[in-house]
């Protein structure tokens, strides 16, 4: 069952006909050329495919194109500005916090949305471990919360377990 | 993945109509489930029925000091919503205990209840699977089953239920709302949700169409003072193997009113009514304590590999209400 849908992917507009079993990541990778996000299980268990969609991280592989009609995606490809990485994407080079890379993408879109939820003051579940547990709406700050930051990115797996740097680098960023 | 068509409603009515002409048809929320199950060759829609913008997205305070939340709102606006960590941090607890961040932007209320088992012969088309395909036998129950029920198990399915929130909510007292071909109803969370006995491809008491629009949390003074404990094999983003939820009213060190659930043990969420009765109006020892949780267990019929979760589900009742009590 075809259908005429428009996605805004890394700031450009598509239109595009999918079949209504198309997800998005099957959508941006083999329809629009953008292989950022990667294909790792397909169920919504590795990671490897997440994006912003409509400013959130998403797992795009258990999303339907046809239910995004004209949602704005941003894959780790455009979170770089006029050839400048973006602050994760380089710091995730200078921790070398990563070894093979299929999973890098989805890493660093995830670390992109870590920061902006701690920033709005979205606890995790380790945040109702601290002492007064998390009743505030305060910003969350995991700069020097580890165990902050590997809950909050446990939803991307990585199988060389690069994890070590990964850490260390989210930290670096949320520090400046 | 098998063809369908895709529609979307502009109101409950509507889409409750559209599901109610196609037998074959489902509704879709944040599909992170259903879509899954699709790719699986699990479940076979011929017809979706998009609830963007048909169930609400909000949270809001009720005149009698509830709180309704639009069956529509994400995993992830739950969890962060200040009037339910105030007022319900067990459900915040609990929502952030399940999955990752990225799925439970995704995933909706509604949708999070609704979620099929993840027993693996459930997801395997290939094995024997009387909640998949009524008739043809259990395979779990001569084969893996360390994840699966120790309570209320039937011969025909030892699945269980894999909503932390669910466990959280039937902890205190919530309902849902829902609209269907036959009207609107409420339904108590105690019975959203079923054991299997002989028909386990129903998970719930929802007719075919009949759509949950929000979930009521009621005015709970004491839900203030709850927690959500998960237990599993790993510290993160895994089911859980037992959780609790549970709340407590003490004054004076005794119990004047108490909640606890149990989830990663059955079919449904599993309201300990039996260990409640037995600690109100007393202190909250743990010698109390575990006596309570043996009278709830005491019905447990584990299986070949999953007699642990029996001490576990005792041990975790025992902590998880110790820490409420601040000892």
């Amino acid at each position: 069952m075809d259908t005429e849908i428009t996605l805004r992917v890394d700031g450009a507009d598509h239109r595009l006909t999918v079949d209504t079993r198309t997800t998005l990541l099957d959508a941006l990778r083999e329809r629009l050329g953008n292989t950022s996000p990667k294909k790792g299980c397909d169920h919504g268990q590795c990671g490897a495919c997440t994006v912003l969609l409509d400013g959130r991280r998403a797992n795009s592989c258990l999303a339907l194109a046809v239910a995004h009609d004209g949602a704005e995606i941003v894959t780790a490809d455009g979170l770089a500005v006029d050839g400048q990485l973006h602050p994760v994407q380089r710091s995730f080079i200078e921790h070398d916090a990563f070894q093979c890379g299929y999973c890098t993408p989805g890493q660093i879109v995830s670390a992109v949305a870590l920061l902006d939820e701690a920033a709005a003051g979205w606890p995790s579940a380790v945040t109702f471990d601290r002492p007064d547990g998390a009743p505030d709406t305060g910003p969350i700050d995991v700069a020097g919360e580890p165990d902050e930051i590997q809950e909050r990115m446990s939803g991307n797996l990585c199988r060389c377990a690069a994890y070590a740097n990964m850490v260390p680098a989210i930290q670096e960023v949320a520090r400046s | 993945m098998r063809p369908f068509r895709y529609e979307r409603a502009t109101d409950p009515a509507g889409a409750v109509a559209l599901l109610a002409r196609s037998p074959q048809a489902a509704f879709l929320g944040g599909g992170t489930n259903l879509v899954d199950l699709m790719k699986l060759d699990v479940a076979r829609p011929d017809l979706l029925v998009d609830l963007r913008g048909v169930t609400s997205r909000t949270i809001e305070e009720l005149p009698d000091g509830g709180v309704r939340v639009g069956a529509g709102v994400s995993n992830s606006d739950l969890a962060a919503d200040p009037l339910i960590r105030r007022r319900c941090p067990v459900v915040a607890q609990a929502v952030l205990g399940g999955a990752s961040t990225q799925l439970r932007n995704l995933a909706t209320v509604g949708g999070n209840l609704l979620q099929r088992t993840r027993c693996g012969y459930f997801q395997d088309v290939s094995t024997a699977c009387n909640k998949r395909e009524p008739g043809t036998g259990c395979s779990a129950i001569e084969g893996h089953n360390r994840d699966l029920a120790v309570l209320g198990s039937s011969p025909d399915c030892i699945a269980t239920h894999p909503s932390d929130l669910a466990v959280a909510l039937v902890a205190v007292d919530a309902a849902v709302r829902t609209v269907g071909p036959d009207g609107s109803r409420v339904i108590p969370l105690t019975e959203l949700h079923r054991l299997p006995g002989s028909d386990p491809q129903h998970d719930n008491v929802l007719a075919h169409g009949e759509l949950i629009t929000a979930v009521d949390l009621p005015p709970l003074p004491f839900a203030a003072n709850s927690r959500y404990r998960k237990i599993r094999d790993r510290a993160s983003y895994a089911f859980a193997l037992v959780s609790v939820a549970a709340a407590v009213d003490l004054v004076d060190g005794q119990v004047r009113d108490v909640r606890i659930a149990l989830g990663g043990v059955a079919h449904k969420p599993w309201r300990a009514t039996r260990a409640e009765d037995l600690l109100r109006g007393g202190p909250l020892t743990e010698q109390r304590l575990r006596r309570a949780a043996e009278a709830e267990l005491v019905d447990a019929r584990p299986q070949s590999d999953n007699a642990f979760k029996v001490p576990l589900a005792r041990n975790a009742i025992v902590r998880t209400l110790l820490d409420l009590a601040g000892e």
